[in-house]
């Protein structure tokens, strides 16, 4: 999600990255939902045909526009988790308590609905497999990290991706089969696993970031600020980190 | 617009509060965090605030200088462009109207770049800047600012949408003509009036 403040691409690293206007950007278009599916009682994946689609770049996000008869509407961002080459968009979506948008997603949503959706929208936190990359994601947070996962595998260079996935539990972490067999190290605080007890993500978590890799941080606001650390503390350098700190808007 | 979204009524809603702009909904005590970068530590005595870019008196004060002007403060309603806004809040710094006045911008400047410790950059019209419309701030509700609210000092311009209130501000540089600061660049609307919704590029 947007932010009010973030390092500018002014110069240094990554401004070669973030050209002006390299991130692809969409308007408003009705999407038709061709699959909703419940991975855990509390998200609902949903797959989306949108029309005119303008292809995506891992790590953006679109916004969904609910109508209700009277007119009233209320917009969310939902991350993107698949890749571009995937015929459809998938958003994973976190059934909030008392969430207005997420609850209708979640609980009323269904095959042959359609939504109005406006994306996709972001050109920060956005990865194309072209440089090596680490990146940390907690509970829903990994949604945009999934994206970079599938991207780095379509385009043949898996290497240049290394994933740490964070949750309470093992049923908690979306995508976990798909995470844990691709390699991501898979950290979860209150269930102990094969290769790590139970425990908050610390620095051992990460690999050593002296080497410069962009380090993508995702999930909510502690979590990222305590990731985002970690990653300071692993050797990153501030400039080569980007944050997207998912905010309670139901 | 088109239809309705079958199945869909929304929160029950009893009147609309005047205060919300289009699209944005009341987030109560919260104050969501959602900064794109690692949370700076910034020494307020290492910090400085200039304006320079088209003045006839590119001007940089210290926090102490800073804290030694007359204070003033805001009282109302931030709008951050994920939806969430928050009512009948306040904050408490300098407002930018004395900067510039000692600064003394040339007839030509119309716009402003912020620029922020962290290298962040926003844009601005100058008219957004002038006129009690906005402020450097350091504290809220009479606390010091956070660190991840953009403390110890922010800019704050509450009348667009909040990522134009750029956290850690260091610098404001006059400018003749605009130019996309980090988020223009990256999809988020020139101006960013909420009364407007001008959300995204295009709006």
């Amino acid at each position: 999600m947007p932010a009010s403040s973030l390092p500018g691409a002014t110069a240094g690293s990554d401004a070669a990255i973030l050209r002006p206007g390299r991130a692809p950007a969409g308007g408003w278009r009705t999407a038709t939902v061709r699959e909703v599916a419940h991975p855990t009682p509390r998200t609902a994946m949903i797959r989306l045909d949108v029309p005119a689609r303008v292809d995506h770049l891992p790590g953006q996000h679109y916004v969904v526009r609910l109508t209700a008869p009277d007119g009233y509407t209320a917009s969310r961002s939902y991350s993107v988790a698949s890749p571009p080459s995937d015929p459809l968009i998938e958003l994973l979506v976190e059934r909030l308590d008392d969430g207005e948008v997420s609850g209708f997603l979640a609980d009323v949503l269904a095959p042959g609905d359609t939504l109005e959706v406006r994306g996709p929208i972001g050109g920060w936190f956005v990865w194309d497999a072209d440089r090596p990359a680490v990146a940390v994601g907690g509970g829903t947070g990994v949604v945009p990290l999934v994206a970079m996962l599938r991207h780095a595998r379509d385009r043949g260079r898996p290497e240049l991706f290394t994933m740490v996935a964070a949750a309470g539990r093992w049923a908690d972490l979306p995508y976990a089969e798909e995470l844990a067999a691709a390699g991501a190290r898979i950290v979860l605080s209150r269930e102990d696993r094969p290769e790590r007890p139970a425990g908050r993500i610390g620095l051992d978590d990460l690999p050593d970031l002296t080497a410069g890799p962009t380090v993508f941080v995702c999930g909510s606001a502690a979590f990222a600020e305590a990731a985002s650390s970690l990653a300071v503390r692993a050797g990153a350098d501030e400039d080569s980190v980007r944050v997207e700190r998912f905010g309670p808007s139901g | 617009m088109t239809g309705p979204t079958r199945g869909f009524f929304g929160r029950t809603r009893t009147e609309r509060d005047p205060r919300l702009p289009p699209g944005q909904y009341d987030t109560g005590s919260g104050w969501p965090v959602l900064t794109a970068e690692v949370t700076p530590h910034l020494d307020p005595q290492k910090w400085t605030f200039t304006i320079d870019g088209l003045v006839e008196n590119p001007t940089t004060w210290t926090w102490d200088e800073m804290h030694a002007l007359p204070q003033s403060e805001y009282q109302g309603d931030i709008h951050c462009v994920t939806t969430w806004s928050k009512l009948a809040t306040s904050f408490g710094g300098v407002s930018l109207d004395g900067l510039l006045a000692t600064a003394r911008p040339l007839p030509e400047a119309s716009f402003v770049m912020a620029t922020s410790t962290t290298k962040y950059t926003t844009n601005l019209p100058l008219a957004d800047i002038q006129d009690g419309k906005a402020w450097v701030a350091w504290s809220h509700e009479g606390k010091a600012l956070t660190r991840e609210h953009g403390g110890p000092v922010r800019l704050l311009v509450p009348h667009l949408y909040f990522w134009k209130s750029a956290k850690w501000v260091t610098r404001l540089t006059l400018m003749d003509h605009d130019e996309p600061g980090f988020w223009e660049r990256n999809g988020y609307h020139d101006r960013g009036d909420p009364w407007a919704e001008q959300r995204y590029q295009g709006d």
